[in-house]
């Protein structure tokens, strides 16, 4: 049951201050140039509200773009291994959108399943997140179309909205949240009388994932691959802005005999990706490459993890070098003829 | 209780290193810690991460049989950064190793039927465990017959246990060579893996056919299986594409809706005829 409350910006600060005295770690967007990234804040003031997006998302709290596996240190006689202790503090994310805070299920069934990723589940265990529901959009957005919205509550812990009053409603929706507003008490007020929805933004669904999904199925061997990667240099800049992607790389990091197994975010449009030691690349060419971004997102994924690779943040048409917007491209597959 | 660190290998001493051909070397690998080997299994067709630290890990099937207890063994070319670095180890010194990961050959629905195995080159390791897997519970198993083809005789691994199996009179072997790979006194034949077998017309009755070779050793060996006789899904197979986590996550190996590490590295050629040519 989703308890609803209010707070203002004064008392967020507050919150903020109580958990930071308790140890905890506050993560929100902070503009850094022309950027807006997030980063570890001491003070609630500079609370940025005016913004649609962040350049990155805040994926990085749970799978850091570099992490050490564990480090090894190589002796005459023989190998010692050694795990870092631990270091994971409770974590608010604070001022993320609703989609990003929706991007967590795909991240969390790619490390669960089956073998279980235990840094990552011990840092998604500490990790709390409180979104502000979007007021503002722009022509890369498209949540709605993979089934979120801009008052969407998945994935997070309490879903904070403007109101025209200036102070948000805050919903308390998991037990995290709960713990949160506990740890609050006396900053939250009663359940404000304006209606949440109008105070989001309208976003206009493009296409349906679900019936994407199974589009995909037939369109293996279509020439749109061909024609929409084109332009594609194959920069990954897109897996890299990803609230989603996963795929990684391991390696080693090593000065003389001692060093760190890494693990480094990756992209499946790299040509290295792939590449055999033979030589032999089963994903040659950038079309082949596009293709299995898009499949593995809309296709693969839903069907092998009943969860959509994508939550329709926007940012990888944004960050793309040669303007490939998804979104767009997404409406043309769906208008292919097999 | 939280989960072990699944990217941590175990460590591994050689304990012996065997010559196979220009390249190919087979170590024979023990656990350093005695309790975590023998908690140790796996079954025919499961592969790990090997790892040389400072330099990173690579992948390869367990090349020894899982009926050899108290030790696993692979066997490598020297190709890349990693194998590289394998290749300049000695006996005695350390490694890492994770694993084991992916399915495995169902020799258990193979018994009361005959077996051919098709190996090409470098792909004789996968091979090699499952062959002495059947070959060390030989009777629940009708005919037996290995064909195995290299480049050149050099290039031939295993040479050793080639000469054990063509010595058993409850195995069939037949080795070739490439044309021009031969040597003055090379007894086998010479030809092509997929030419040989069509030369051979082994029968596809109650016959699994169990092929592994470089990828276009596979395209040409399916047809000539197919022609013979034999039902797609009594063909198997063990795909390579490239791996860096094993377990499903790192996303290199997808192929479709399956990861290589996860749902295969076996398949039978029902599946893979289901799969896009991603491997």
């Amino acid at each position: 049951m989703i308890e609803k409350k209010s707070i203002n910006k004064n008392a967020l600060i507050e919150l903020f201050k109580k958990l930071r005295s308790q140890q905890w770690r506050i993560i929100a967007p902070v503009k850094t140039g022309e950027q807006i990234t997030f980063r570890e804040i001491t003070d609630g003031a500079d609370i940025l509200e005016d913004y649609i997006q962040t350049t990155q998302s805040p994926k990085g709290v749970v799978f850091p773009p570099v992490e050490e596996l564990f480090r090894y240190n190589i002796k005459k006689e023989g190998v010692e291994l050694s795990e870092k202790e631990n270091t994971v503090v409770p974590t608010l994310v604070f001022g993320l959108r609703p989609c990003d805070a929706a991007g967590i299920a795909p991240l969390n069934a790619v490390f669960i399943w089956d073998y279980k990723d235990s840094q990552f589940e011990e840092r998604l265990a500490n990790t709390y997140y409180m979104p502000i529901s979007c007021s503002k959009t722009d022509e890369s957005c498209f949540c709605t179309s993979v089934g979120g919205n801009p008052g969407d509550t998945r994935g997070s812990d309490i879903l904070l909205t403007k109101l025209s009053t200036g102070e948000y409603l805050a919903e308390i929706i998991t037990e995290k949240g709960k713990k949160i507003a506990d740890l609050g008490t006396g900053l939250f007020g009663p359940e404000p009388t304006e209606a949440k929805e109008k105070n989001l933004a309208v976003v206009d669904r493009r296409f349906d994932a679900k019936e994407l999904e199974q589009k995909l199925k037939t369109l293996f061997n279509n020439k749109i691959w061909l024609q929409q990667s084109l332009r594609c240099i194959g920069c990954g800049a897109c897996a890299f802005v990803c609230p989603t992607c996963v795929c990684f790389d391991i390696q080693d990091e090593g000065r003389g005999n001692k060093g760190k197994r890494l693990r480094c975010w990756d992209s499946c449009g790299f040509s290295l990706f792939t590449l055999h030691t033979s030589g032999h690349n089963p994903r040659e060419v950038q079309s082949q490459r596009w293709r299995q971004r898009v499949m593995h997102k809309f296709s693969y994924q839903p069907d092998r993890l009943q969860v959509v690779g994508c939550v329709g943040c926007g940012r990888c048409s944004r960050a793309c070098p040669v303007d490939m917007n998804l979104s767009e491209h997404l409406t043309r597959i769906m208008e292919v003829q097999p | 209780m939280k989960n072990p660190n699944i990217y941590k290998p175990y460590l591994m001493r050689i304990q012996k290193i065997t010559d196979e051909a220009p390249g190919v070397k087979t170590f024979r690998l023990v656990f350093e810690n005695e309790e975590e080997g023998n908690r140790f299994d796996f079954k025919a067709g499961q592969f790990g991460e090997y790892s040389v630290f400072n330099e990173g890990e690579c992948t390869f099937c367990i090349a020894s049989s899982p009926t050899r207890k108290g030790y696993i063994e692979c066997t490598f070319r020297e190709a890349g950064r990693v194998t590289g670095a394998l290749a300049n180890l000695e006996e005695g010194q350390t490694i890492g190793f994770r694993g084991p990961y992916g399915n495995i050959f169902p020799i258990e629905e193979w018994k009361g039927k005959s077996l051919l195995f098709i190996a090409g080159g470098i792909a004789l390791p996968p091979m090699r465990c499952v062959i002495w897997n059947c070959l060390d519970l030989r009777d629940w198993f009708k005919d037996v017959t290995i064909l195995y083809g290299a480049r050149t005789v050099a290039d031939l691994v295993y040479k050793q246990e080639l000469d054990e199996w063509a010595k058993r009179p409850d195995v069939k072997l037949v080795t070739t060579v490439d044309p021009g790979g031969e040597t003055p006194d090379w007894k086998g034949e010479i030809g092509f893996v997929p030419t040989v077998l069509e030369r051979m017309e082994p029968k596809s009755e109650n016959t699994v056919a169990i092929v592994c070779g470089p990828p276009i050793m596979i395209k040409f060996t399916f047809p000539v299986l197919t022609k013979l006789g034999f039902p797609p899904g009594d063909v198997f197979t063990t795909l390579e594409n490239r791996m860096k986590c094993g377990i499903g996550k790192c996303g290199r190996c997808n192929v479709g809706k399956y990861f290589v590490c996860k749902d295969g590295p076996v398949f039978t050629f029902t599946q893979l005829k289901d799969l896009p040519p991603e491997y």
